[in-house]
């Protein structure tokens, strides 16, 4: 038996997928924007000499290196509501979700390419007399930010990706928007695919773009 | 800045200790720098002799000791307080180079040797670019301003090295075994660069295992054993005739 291909039906429903993209890009970028944020404070927690601080913030990252994030959506969303007996609207609990989730993968890998500059870089800006936040901005995080962007790339490339989680929560992302038009004409295969081609779409340049600074990168070292 | 006697001393450590846990590597030493002199620091590997040197520009936190710059002691923080000068203050005064010459690689050759007086000094552009500059064409490099550390020899990255600690314009000059992560070839031309620096009246100290060096440009050598100073003098008394047993046998390796 061959399937009859038929993307006429699910190319009515273009303005909905539309629709969902839309929706994904901005969780996406809203999340990273955020994430990024939030990777920068728990990086400097991580690496400041106050033990609690360290701590909290490693706590931090655990939690939410350590679970899945589609457990994270669904207990923000109808776990947190009964601990703090106000219910969280699902766009809000799927964005700072999101957030919080990059910005643990974010943090560390902030961490790591500040921990990797060697430490004669430090003593030198030292040794001219910088203080701390001159060496960093100076010596340490232009250096460093080179390291980082290969993985900070990937990193948000699988967030794009991790994005069509949030559908479970009914926030009307690609993903979700894709299974509506399922539901509407009863055509899995194509409004399925047509979902799939437009992730590819989008992170397809995106992951060359990563390759391409690699090579760049490698090369100026 | 106030004019001092030229034989009071610009950097003076006193009674300096440190301990790594339970590890004792400096028991006690003093050194008084006075303007002009020139000190070699020698001694076996793991005698303590860098790690005092990273003491006199507090690198190294010592355990316990005081250290002075132009009589007045360096406090444990980065800025000036009270009496005390802070750790800051006292680094851009004292400048240093390191063995492994800690370029910053994402800087050209230019712009690591302005990156301090821009930074911490805030001097003008014009001004330090062309002190820079200078600076780079009495260590023989002004071809390579535009040039990355990475594209340049060990020899050529140590003069860079020098320039960039000369352009703050310190008033002591701290040398920790800068020619020890040399290709023996190059080592003569950084050597020589230094030479110089002692003839126009740079005041030193040289952490450094190149004997005839040491005994050619030093006034004063003191030989590190053991986190003490178990022999100080005139390059003619601790390198050249050598009455200690423990020196003699350190000395020694060095004639083979």
């Amino acid at each position: 038996m061959t399937y009859q291909w038929d993307f006429h039906v699910v190319g009515q429903y273009l303005d909905l997928f539309l629709w969902g993209l839309v929706y994904t890009i901005v969780y996406t970028i809203g999340s990273i924007v955020i994430g990024i944020v939030l990777g920068a404070a728990v990086c400097g927690a991580r690496l400041s000499s106050f033990v609690a601080l360290r701590g909290i913030a490693r706590v931090y990252q655990e939690l939410f290196r350590c679970t899945p994030l589609l457990v994270q959506l669904l207990w923000v969303y109808y776990a947190l509501p009964l601990l703090i007996g106000a219910t969280i609207d699902n766009r809000v609990a799927a964005l700072l979700t999101l957030a919080c989730y990059v910005g643990a993968f974010y943090s560390e890998i902030f961490r790591s390419g500040i921990v990797s500059i060697d430490k004669g870089q430090r003593e030198a800006a030292a040794a001219l007399g910088m203080s701390r936040s001159q060496s960093l901005r100076r010596i340490i995080l232009p250096q460093a930010i080179k390291r980082m962007l290969p993985s900070f790339i990937n990193q948000s490339v699988i967030q794009f990706k991790n994005t069509s989680l949030i559908s479970v929560i009914s926030v009307a992302d690609l993903a979700y928007m894709a299974s509506v038009v399922n539901g509407q004409t009863y055509r899995p295969l194509e409004s399925y695919t047509v979902m799939a081609v437009f992730y590819i779409a989008m992170l397809l340049p995106l992951t060359q773009m990563a390759d391409y600074i690699e090579k760049r990168l490698r090369v100026s070292d | 800045m106030t004019d001092t006697a030229t034989d009071a001393p610009i950097l003076e450590a006193i009674g300096i200790r440190k301990s790594f846990g339970p590890l004792e590597v400096l028991k006690g030493i003093d050194l008084s720098l006075t303007r002009g002199e020139v000190v070699a620091l020698i001694g076996p590997s793991g005698s303590g002799k860098s790690t005092f040197i990273r003491c006199m520009n507090m690198l190294e936190t010592p355990t316990d000791g005081t250290l002075r710059f132009r009589c007045r002691a360096i406090g444990d923080r980065f800025e000036d307080r009270g009496d005390m000068i802070g750790i800051g203050t006292l680094r851009r005064h004292v400048g240093m180079v390191f063995q492994h010459f800690n370029l910053f690689p994402h800087m050209t050759v230019l712009q690591n040797v302005v990156e301090g007086p821009l930074t911490v000094l805030r001097e003008p552009r014009r001004e330090a670019e062309e002190r820079a500059r200078d600076l780079l064409s009495q260590v023989g490099l002004s071809q390579k301003c535009d040039a990355y550390p990475a594209h340049l020899s060990g020899g050529q990255k140590q003069r860079v090295a020098i320039a960039r600690a000369l352009a703050m314009q310190p008033e002591v000059l701290l040398l920790d075994e800068v020619t020890s992560a040399l290709d023996p070839e190059l080592v003569g031309e950084v050597l020589a660069v230094i030479r110089r620096l002692g003839e126009a009246g740079m005041t030193m100290a040289i952490v450094t295992h190149e004997m005839a060096f040491a005994a050619d440009v030093a006034k004063r050598v003191l030989f590190f054993d053991k986190g003490v100073v178990a022999a100080e003098g005139t390059p003619d008394e601790i390198i050249t005739h050598p009455r200690s047993e423990r020196l003699q046998g350190f000395l020694a390796r060095f004639h083979e």
